[in-house]
């Protein structure tokens, strides 16, 4: 989850992701953050999401993108 | 039959009085019929094309769907006789997914096949004849292209990619993936429909409702008024301005750029609000295709808002499979550990988004203009991605950001640039779109804004007030929309004299100054050829 | 519930009401200038009996004084005449007008045969327009119709001449509930004078035949006289251009003996009628004028009336009190006609000077 943050707060230092649950539906985060995204969590945590799990409802807080890395993981 | 013409009036009449007449589990059989009716009058040999689309579509919809059981059963099967451990499971995963990929693969090349071979042959064919400084080394085939062939191939590719991937499940029913593919209000100009979205109100029985009816009803009079009042009216001038370049240079390109803004807009969202109001009207729900595009302050919002399920088509489908495949994140810690982060962080997504608006722009039609014109779109949407830091600094600086004179500069020069992009899809030709807008940067002839020049253009100087006042009564909806984030209807439909008074108002307004009937062309779609 | 239906019937109720009543604004009147598309409703007004009628283009409606037929023979005629009718429209033009009467003779202008298909959308409506409703006037508009015509157009007619908003003239407002006779029972009356020109030499056929569905309109009008018990006269009216030659000729004259029909080709006789075309026409030759007219009409109604068992109306007074009313339209069109021209030199409220 700290990773996650990290991550996020990379792309955009100024956003509060703890509160914030629509940041893809208010347009936070575009496509070129969620590719960013992606890569960073293939990158650091080397889990690798794939394309169709790249829907708004994993997007739209980093604690449903936790959950999605922790699903992924468990999948393995 | 084009929206614009009295034959799909009364297709359309038919068809809602038949529906709603009917026992409700004959509605959506009715709208197969309707459909394939509508595809037959249009030239039945459309239908062979878009019987095997669905043919093919629901085949390999199946044998995925079958794949899929088979690996489940087996797991099943395993954890009841107590065989199973989770390498059996991922073996019989990565069986099924492999299974899967073959007969996805296949059903997609053959379909997208199809469509390059209707649509690209002549282009391909050009372009050799035009390599080997030939004219006529290769003949130019006749092909038919049927109706709509781009957005019913794209649309079933997507659901092809859903059941893959296992987001749908496949459609058991043919005759109900044969009305997925061919809902008729879609074949004209999209949008491209999801599987998962559209079948969720296509198959069920609707009761007539008031509101429904006659909210689709109200959105299909709206169509009606921007593309007849508007865009079939404008679009003399834009022809006339676009057929002659010797005579109309410097401010009229300005003109020719702006007046093709609000045809194409008011052409396009007008067509598709009709299709939104038929398909509300028979108590389908269609996704929107548009969102106030130009009320974007960027590009990429822009294409947030405009042509929207076209954009998130290419994204879903292409962007990000592109963008997260195994070789692209190799390429990507490739590039972070040898190209430092600058471009560590850019190659892969430059990549992936060149590819996608190539992609686009080559969808948009089988010719090198559209072709550049995509890649505009790349190559402006990559710079202002680029400066972004830059404008956030300008920002903190002058804080500008939030006043209101601000946003309207960004809308206009929003507008101004996809307008100006544009222009490569208005000539046809991309060494004369750079010329014609070269000559708006250096030719000054602004006279011709007061001399009367205007009134040559084809429009007399009432049709100028009905566009005028058109476009006025259509920016005053969308500053109520973008402001109050509400849909206009919903406040008009509680007071009945105000609703259908605005009803009766739209339908007489538009027969009286529709640009319809003897005396005018019935235009095509502009995208009724992509 | 009872709010939301009350609005909903109104609204409907006031829509319809302002959709016919732009219908009545919009479609032309043709009150000035441009007076033919007034003619073929003109028809259904007149109240007298008529034991001729004449089908068929200007050839007719500009050449042939229907007053001076009662005056001088007693026939009570009328012309059912169109700018550049077709065979099919003047087939159902008789068809329509059989509907309301049988008239003992239907004399019929033979130069409209060089027509095989629909020409023109403007002259369909002027033609079509004013015809009422019948199967006759659908059958009328499904011949005429060019590919781009709807029949949608001809049933609402606001869909047609919707855009007209932009061109409203007084007359439109003058006219939205009535008209005003252009006619005298379809004589188009024009007193001035131009002479005749010398024409371009006709161009060579290339296909000399009437075309088969023109011919087939024909057979179907003689056919329909025939079994009504009606005598049709062919004619081609005495005027030398448009040139009527001399292979289209010998096909009505074979038609006509064929079916046991009169053909008379009046171009052969205009010395005989007395028309002196430096005087007779109105427009350098291609049609005449009212004293060629009044001529064209003494002659022939004298072979009418030698021919045909034809009632002097003149002795019928319910009839002759409804013609002394047309003889006086006419009498006064014509003074107005004749003050004009000593005014002006030429015509102010007829013809091209009076387009709106």
């Amino acid at each position: 989850m700290d990773e996650i943050i990290a991550i996020l707060k990379e792309l955009h230092p100024d956003v509060d992701y703890e509160t914030n649950k629509s940041l893809v539906d208010n347009r936070i985060i575009d496509s070129f953050d969620i590719i960013s995204i992606v890569a960073e969590i293939d990158d650091r945590l080397d889990v690798q999401i794939p394309a169709e799990e790249i829907i708004p409802e994993n997007f739209n807080s980093a604690e449903a993108l936790a959950a999605l890395v922790k699903r992924l993981e468990d999948e393995d | 039959m084009l929206f614009v013409s009295y034959e799909f009036i009364a297709f359309t009449i038919i068809l809602f009085v038949l529906y709603y007449l009917l026992p409700g589990k004959w509605q959506w059989p009715l709208l197969l019929l309707a459909s394939y009716v509508f595809y037959w009058i249009a030239n039945p040999y459309y239908l062979i094309y878009i019987g095997t689309t669905t043919v093919t579509a629901f085949v390999a919809g199946v044998l995925m769907d079958k794949a899929q059981d088979r690996a489940d059963l087996s797991i099943a099967a395993a954890k009841k006789d107590g065989t199973y451990t989770s390498d059996f499971k991922k073996a019989a995963k990565a069986r099924a997914k492999a299974t899967k990929w073959k007969i996805l693969l296949i059903s997609m090349l053959f379909n997208l096949g199809i469509l390059a071979v209707t649509k690209y042959t002549n282009f391909v064919i050009n372009n050799i004849n035009n390599f080997l400084s030939e004219a006529n080394a290769l003949k130019a085939v006749d092909i038919l292209v049927p109706m709509g062939i781009s957005f019913y191939t794209f649309q079933t590719v997507g659901y092809l990619i859903d059941t893959y991937r296992g987001t749908c499940k496949a459609e058991k029913n043919i005759f109900r993936l044969a009305l997925f593919v061919s809902f008729f209000p879609q074949l004209v100009q999209g949008p491209i429909s999801r599987y998962g979205d559209l079948s969720k109100t296509l198959y069920e029985v609707h009761k007539f409702t008031e509101k429904t009816f006659t909210s689709g009803l109200i959105r299909i009079f709206w169509g009606y008024f921007k593309k007849v009042v508007i865009a079939d009216r404008i679009i003399t001038a834009v022809t006339a301005l676009i057929g002659d370049t010797e005579t109309y240079t410097g401010a009229y390109v300005f003109v020719a750029m702006m007046f093709y803004a609000f045809e194409l807009y008011c052409d396009f969202t007008g067509g598709i609000d009709i299709t939104i109001g038929i398909a509300q009207c028979l108590g389908i729900t269609v996704a929107e295709n548009f969102n106030l595009p130009y009320f974007s302050k960027n590009i990429k919002e822009y294409w947030n808002r405009w042509h929207i399920t076209m954009g998130s088509w290419f994204t879903d489908y292409i962007f990000y499979p592109l963008s997260v495949d195994k070789n692209m994140l190799k390429l990507s810690k490739w590039s972070r550990e040898h190209l430092g982060k600058f471009w560590g962080k850019r190659l892969t997504v430059y990549i992936s988004a060149f590819l996608v608006w190539l992609a686009t722009g080559v969808w948009h039609g089988a010719a090198w203009n559209f072709v550049v014109w995509g890649l505009m779109n790349f190559v402006v949407i990559m710079i202002s991605q680029e400066l972004m830091p830059l404008y956030e600094k300008f920002h903190k600086k002058f804080g500008w950001k939030e006043k209101a004179w601000y946003g309207v500069f960004e809308i206009c020069r929003t507008v101004f640039l996809m307008s100006l992009i544009r222009m490569f899809d208005c000539y046809r030709d991309v060494p004369m779109t750079f010329k014609m807008v070269g000559t708006m940067f250096t030719k000054y002839n602004l006279n011709i804004f007061t001399d009367g020049s205007l009134l040559n253009l084809g429009l007399s100087g009432s049709d100028y007030i009905v566009l005028a006042a058109g476009l006025v009564i259509i920016l005053a909806v969308s500053i109520y929309k973008y402001r109050s984030k509400k849909d206009i209807r919903e406040v008009l439909f509680d007071r009945p004299w105000l609703w259908y008074g605005a009803m009766a108002l739209l339908l007489v307004i538009t027969l009286v100054f529709g640009a319809y009937g003897h005396g005018y062309d019935a235009t095509q779609f502009i995208y009724n050829q992509f | 519930m009872r709010k939301r239906i009350t609005a909903l019937i109104t609204v409907s109720v006031i829509v319809c009401m302002a959709l016919a009543l732009l219908t009545c604004l919009f479609i032309p009147k043709y009150m000035r200038g441009i007076v033919e598309g007034a003619l073929t409703a003109e028809y259904y007004d007149d109240k007298a009996p008529h034991e001729v009628i004449f089908i068929g283009d200007c050839e007719l409606y500009e050449n042939v004084s229907t007053v001076e037929l009662y005056r001088k023979y007693g026939i009570s005629s009328y012309i059912r005449g169109n700018s550049q009718q077709l065979v099919w429209q003047s087939y159902y033009l008789l068809e329509d007008a059989l509907r309301y009467e049988t008239p003992k003779v239907v004399v019929f202008n033979v130069l409209a045969l060089e027509y095989n298909e629909p020409k023109s959308e403007t002259y369909n409506r002027m033609t079509l327009d004013g015809m009422r409703w019948s199967p006759s006037k659908i059958n009328a508009i499904k011949a005429s119709m060019l590919p781009d015509e709807n029949m949608v157009e001809y049933v609402f007619p606001f869909l047609r001449f919707h855009s007209r908003w932009q061109e409203l003239k007084a007359t439109d407002f003058k006219y939205m509930f009535r008209r005003d006779p252009v006619s005298i029972n379809g004589y188009y009356l024009r007193a001035d004078v131009r002479p005749m020109e010398t024409f371009p030499d006709p161009k060579s056929l290339t296909d000399p035949e009437f075309g088969s569905n023109a011919m087939n309109y024909l057979q179907k009008m003689t056919d329909l006289c025939k079994s009504k018990g009606i005598d049709l006269i062919l004619v081609k009216a005495p005027i030398t251009y448009p040139y009527w030659y001399p292979e289209w000729d010998a096909q009505v004259t074979s038609f006509a003996s064929e079916n046991g029909l009169t053909y008379i080709n009046y171009i052969d006789k205009m010395d005989e009628i007395g028309l002196d075309m430096t005087h007779d026409t109105y427009d350098g030759g291609q049609h005449l004028n009212v004293y060629g007219a009044e001529k064209f009409a003494d002659y022939f109604g004298s072979y009418l009336s030698e021919n045909y068992d034809l009632t002097d109306y003149r002795t019928v007074p319910e009839v002759a009190a409804i013609w002394a009313e047309k003889e006086d339209l006419y009498n006064r069109i014509l003074e107005q006609q004749l003050a004009e021209l000593e005014q002006y030199g030429e015509l102010m409220n007829f013809g091209k000077n009076a387009i709106e």
